[in-house]
């Protein structure tokens, strides 16, 4: 058997569409998971029961369940109960995946906040600062420096499983893959060039995270650090 | 200026403080002492509301704290505090430190809130200190801007909580001037403290709560050379 990789040239319209198809799943899923999920961390925060249950029983859901599963019934029974007929691969799969990553960055808003030490929260109220001020002035700046490395993880296990929306037949790399290999029987290329192209993206993603966590990094010194960060809305709860 | 009426505080079952009543005078500095665990510190943030009331009342300025009625952000505008652990915004300079409140609270313009830090931070002695972070500085230096934070909000009342005992000891005495100046410039000041010679120097009053009651409270004459409590004995006893 002889490895052919110039076969692939023919499909190379393929695999590019792929690659912006995974990209552009990845990027929506993540943008608007990561915002979702800062809204379902901090209600799960909140000492209002009719408000923490709610947020809490979503992240179960969304975290105790198979990805694929979610996919499923979102392209499948969802969207089209809802409008009548399917809104195409990318709405359903971009809202997958932001719906599952919602959940997993939930829990790490969750966690990071809950990891800064309450005198911060106790010091800014103490001020006269309200609940959702002293969140976003004080607790939300110091917290996202620790939330960083999680966030990255997740964004690198979001753009690897942005290839299971290839089962509603989304034109991602995977599924370019997939066509190559059935149309020119071979399966060593298409599926390797796909691994490479996986590794491409999670590479890149990788040097952007080292790069966004030394900008942020633990020390408070300023030497090349950017303007403080900031949030423009979060929920405010509490007296 | 504050009053407090039947203050009980439950940790679920086990009850910390077991029902206390006292009045704290305008201008009035107050001290409480006891032994770790007494039940001082919680005490001292029932009266801010830092700690739910189980039951009871606390006034401030005839102002029920603990009533749902009550806005509490404002009634801590005017109670300033200062905790063992400094609790500086580490992601902020020492003039953001002072300057955030007055601007985002009291809506001050930032250039007079500036003016008015530069002012407090002249007065704690950290005057070069405005650009720093927390990190850059010593505990003393910490706990200093701490109070000038406090009282860039222009409180009536000062809370400490133990504001030395996270010090190496070359440090307590810059904090401890500071606040002794507080005093003499007629701040209300209510101090949870170790530190018997300040007491003894800057109290009006001292208070001493045990196994979360107040067991005894008088001048500092009174409590360190005559106490009249056996508690109050056998705890003096240890500490000085």
């Amino acid at each position: 058997m002889s490895i052919r990789f110039d076969i692939l040239w023919n499909y190379k319209d393929l695999f590019i569409r792929g690659i912006w198809i995974t990209l552009g799943l990845t990027i929506v899923g993540y943008t608007c998971g990561v915002l979702l999920g800062l809204v379902f961390g901090l209600g799960k925060l909140s000492k209002r029961k009719w408000i923490h249950y709610p947020c809490k029983w979503y992240i179960d859901f969304f975290r105790g369940t198979p990805l694929l599963v979610q996919i499923f019934l979102i392209h499948l029974a969802v969207i089209p109960t809802i409008f009548g007929h399917s809104l195409g691969f990318f709405v359903s799969g971009a809202l997958a995946l932001m719906l599952n990553c919602s959940a997993y960055s939930a829990e790490i808003f969750r966690a990071g906040i809950q990891s800064l030490d309450k005198g911060q929260m106790e010091a800014a109220r103490s001020l006269g600062m309200p609940h959702g001020l002293a969140m976003k002035e004080i607790i939300l700046p110091q917290a996202f420096r620790r939330m960083v490395p999680p966030l990255g993880n997740e964004l690198i296990a979001l753009l690897k499983d942005s290839s299971l929306v290839t089962v509603i037949a989304a034109t991602d790399i995977l599924y370019a893959a997939k066509v190559v290999a059935g149309a020119s029987f071979r399966v060593w290329e298409p599926y390797i060039l796909a691994a490479i192209l996986y590794l491409v993206l999670t590479w890149v993603c990788t040097k952007l995270i080292a790069y966004v966590e030394k900008r942020f990094s633990t020390s408070y010194v300023p030497s090349k650090r950017p303007k403080a960060f900031s949030f423009s809305r979060t929920i405010s709860d509490g007296r | 200026m504050i009053k407090i009426e039947g203050l009980v505080k439950s940790y679920g079952d086990l009850e910390v403080l077991k029902g206390i009543d006292y009045e704290v005078k305008e201008q009035e500095v107050i001290c409480i002492i006891g032994a770790s665990g007494s039940g001082k510190s919680t005490f001292l943030r029932c009266i801010n509301l830092l700690e739910d009331i189980t039951d009871g009342a606390v006034y401030i300025e005839d102002v029920k704290v603990n009533d749902s009625a009550t806005n509490i952000n404002e009634i801590r505008t005017e109670v300033g505090m200062v905790f063992q652990q400094f609790n500086l915004f580490p992601h902020m300079t020492v003039l953001d430190n002072i300057t955030i409140s007055p601007i985002k609270v009291r809506k001050m313009s930032k250039a007079d809130a500036e003016v008015l830090a530069h002012e407090l931070l002249t007065k704690v002695g950290l005057s070069d200190k405005a650009t720093s972070y927390p990190e850059q500085l010593s505990g003393g230096q910490m706990q200093r801007v701490a109070i000038a934070r406090a009282l860039a909000m222009k409180p009536k009342i000062m809370l400490f909580d133990e504001p030395t005992s996270a010090l190496d000891p070359e440090m307590v005495k810059e904090v401890l001037d500071v606040m002794k100046q507080l005093a003499h410039e007629g701040m209300t000041m209510v101090v949870v403290t170790h530190e018997m010679g300040f007491a003894r120097e800057v109290a009006d009053r001292v208070v001493f709560i045990d196994g979360g009651y107040l067991v005894e409270e008088g001048t500092p004459d009174e409590i360190f050379n005559n106490p009249k409590n056996e508690r109050t004995k056998a705890f003096l006893g240890k500490v000085l």
